[in-house]
């Protein structure tokens, strides 16, 4: 079972560590985390995305209140929430294969945002299952780098 | 005033009498402010006796016990002494010196990241980065170790801030934790539903764990238990609450357990868990409790309701908030017929007297030996085989019972015991030993010595590691390997290198004779049983 947790955490050094190191401590799986600041500088909010049995996940929520440093865990499934990840694809294509990159594109809505006369940087911000949609069509070309920002997800308005 | 004198001040502003620890460079600067304060440090033999030191000083108390090493090696012989203290839910102040701000990271000489190394055994960590910092550091940090669910806390100092100078010192009135309200209130419908659950119950019990002990309530639970005329049981962790001679208090459970405590347990339709958190020792297949009976799981950590085994009633708050609660109620039960039909499966103790002249049998020992104590004696344990005897030959008459149980670590007691002693002098302190454990823990005579303690010490000797010994027999198909303790020292010896008295018990018969001398005796001494190679405690693993 996937769960999404955004969990508002004290903006200071070390709070990172020490909320990864509970689902290590633990057993847990991370699937992604994303931290960054909010709009008040001393609160920084995390977005862990998490898979386990209810009883994991509902220890993890747990577990998470426990910490000194966590502010509040907001915890929702991904059909409840609005989720969004960002991926930079660096591949390598020729004169034969370059239309049909330019293509791909089109349809997935990627942006190129750098280019030489032989590689080029793919970007694309949509729904995890997208951009994993979207990483199996690059397959066939030549990639040279991957980087995925993993999920940024709120709960939607009622 | 500098840093390390803000630190002094700020410990004394907490009521500070005790600490234990061991200098260093770093954490030197601290001892030298020391000098001019009433606290009275203790200087241990070895760093991890610190922290048991602590841990036994507040059992004792009810004050947080107060360690402090020296960075790097210092710093991380604290740690499994950290964890001990994390298991058992034991509030300690851990304060360890780190090496200069601008070198932190450069791994100079004697630096660890004891901070990230501690993490998962705290409660709480800080790296204090600014002296101005310090008395809020301290003042949170007794907050958070003395506070819903107890635990240690860290606080990790370079040097160059205990040396930082310039500084008047304030001490802040109140503690504010945006991120920190552990719920003491239990939840008044929560509450209520557990009246609601006993009206309709018919074999309703209770099971105590050392959490009663740590919030204080155990007057309100034997209280609760008197007025409905519902019996409990105990944890490992629980000891001392009940009393010998209290019908409703029928024993230990789990695997160390009295039989009829654990089959209680079984045949109640209600099952009332206090400040337990149903580990794998007291409760060893979860799923039991939580069939055929309505199990209601009170306790201060809202993380363990539900960790092992869900229960019907959740009810997160301190015990006692709960309990007294719980006590104003004008409903009041009538268990009798239950009580009576559980002392029925009661079995008459049989002693075990068989090997009479060549050896003292260990359960007798214990038996006789608490049997002697009442409310002015603190037992303490080790871990190993000595542990199994106390716990389930262990007459509760009054007496407390410490000793290490979630984190099981061997060579706790006689430090333990010197905490225990140092925090309440009245009391007289037993060590409870294997010989295996006081080989760990015995440099800590020498503590002992300077402080010119009285610590009833006894060694278990069977000259090996009993307890593995007993875990190869039932698993390893007796492949004794690695477990034949050779090159023991005589304990005679090492008595008289520290000018303690001593005496060796050789058989049952010499048993009553031994304890009055050891009970009786003016000063430390050490009593050593010969304790047969092959006996078990029959623990089942």
């Amino acid at each position: 079972m996937k769960r999404i947790f955004s969990v508002s955490v004290e903006n200071r050094f070390g709070v990172l560590s020490k909320v990864s190191s509970l689902f290590a401590r633990r057993g847990y799986n991370i699937e992604s985390l994303t931290v960054g600041e909010t709009h008040d500088p001393t609160i920084s909010n995390m977005t862990i995305v998490s898979s386990g049995s209810p009883h994991d996940l509902e220890q993890i929520e747990k577990q998470l209140n426990k910490k000194l440093d966590v502010i509040k865990v907001r915890t929702f499934k991904e059909e409840d929430s609005v989720s969004r990840e960002l991926i930079l694809v660096k591949i390598k294509y020729t004169a034969a294969n370059r239309s049909e990159i330019i293509e791909i594109c089109q349809i997935t809505k990627a942006e190129i945002v750098d280019t030489t006369d032989s590689n080029m940087i793919l970007l694309l911000c949509d729904t995890p299952d997208h951009v994993d949609k979207f990483i199996d069509m690059l397959k066939k070309f030549s990639i040279i780098e991957l980087s995925r920002t993993g999920t940024l997800a709120m709960k939607k308005c009622k | 005033m500098n840093g390390a004198s803000l630190l002094v001040k700020s410990l004394e502003c907490e009521n500070a009498d005790v600490l234990f620890g061991y200098p260093g460079v770093s954490i030197c600067p601290f001892f030298d402010k020391l000098t001019d304060s009433n606290i009275h440090p203790v200087l241990v033999r070895h760093e991890v006796n610190a922290a048991h030191e602590a841990n036994g000083y507040y059992r004792s108390s009810g004050k947080p016990g107060i360690c402090v090493s020296s960075s790097g090696p210092g710093a991380t012989n604290l740690i499994t002494g950290i964890a001990t203290a994390f298991a058992d839910s034991i509030p300690l102040i851990v304060i360890t010196g780190q090496v200069k701000s601008e070198h932190i990271g450069s791994d100079l000489f004697q630096e660890a990241d004891i901070v990230g190394a501690c993490e998962s055994f705290v409660k709480y960590s800080y790296l204090v980065k600014n002296a101005s910092l310090i008395p809020k550091t301290v003042k949170e940090a007794f907050h958070i170790a003395t506070t819903g669910r107890k635990g240690p806390v860290l606080i990790d100092i370079p040097v160059d801030v205990l040396l930082e100078e310039g500084f008047d010192f304030n001490y802040p009135e109140t503690v504010n934790l945006r991120t920190y309200k552990p719920t003491v209130k239990g939840h008044a419908v929560q509450i209520k539903k557990i009246i609601n659950e006993l009206s309709k119950a018919e074999r309703p019990i209770i099971m105590v764990g050392g959490g009663v002990k740590l919030s204080g309530a155990k007057e309100e639970v034997l209280a609760f238990s008197k007025k409905h005329n519902i019996p409990f049981v105990s944890t490992l962790m629980g000891l001392g609450i009940g009393y010998e001679d209290n019908p409703l208090y029928i024993g230990m459970v789990g695997n160390n357990g009295s039989k009829y405590a654990n089959k209680a347990i079984n045949d109640a339709d209600c099952l009332i868990v206090a400040g337990a958190r149903v580990a794998d020792r007291a409760v060893k297949q979860p799923d039991l409790i939580t069939k055929d009976k309505t199990l209601i799981h009170i306790d201060v950590d809202p993380a363990e309701i539900g960790k092992n085994a869900g229960p019907n009633i959740p009810v997160v708050g301190d015990l006692k908030e709960v309990f007294d609660e719980l006590n104003c109620f004008e409903e009041q039960f009538d268990f009798t017929d239950w009580v009576n039909r559980i002392n029925s499966y009661k079995m008459t103790r049989v002693g075990n007297k068989e090997a009479t002249n060549l050896y003292v049998d260990p359960k007798e020992f214990v038996y006789e030996l608490s049997s002697r104590l009442k409310k002015e004696s603190i037992l303490v344990t080790d871990v190993g085989q000595n542990q199994i005897y106390a716990c389930s030959n262990f007459v509760s008459q009054g007496a407390d019972f410490v000793t290490s149980g979630g984190f099981g670590c061997m060579g706790f007691s006689l430090p333990a015991a010197i905490g225990a002693k140092m925090g309440n002098p009245d009391k007289r302190v037993i060590s409870l030993n294997g010989d295996g454990a006081l080989q760990m823990s015995m440099c800590e005579l020498s503590t002992l010595k300077q402080e010119g303690l009285d610590i009833k010490i006894v060694v278990f000797n069977n000259k090996s590691l009993g307890m593995i010994k007993e875990y190869q027999h039932l698993k390893y198909n007796n492949n004794y390997t690695f477990n034949e303790l050779n090159g023991l020292p005589r304990f005679e010896k090492i008595a008289e290198a520290y000018d303690i008295d001593y005496r060796e018990c050789h058989s049952n018969d010499e048993m009553e004779e031994c304890i009055e001398w050891l009970l009786n005796s003016k000063d430390t001494c050490i009593l050593e049983l010969n304790v047969d190679r092959d006996a078990f405690t029959c623990m089942n693993m």
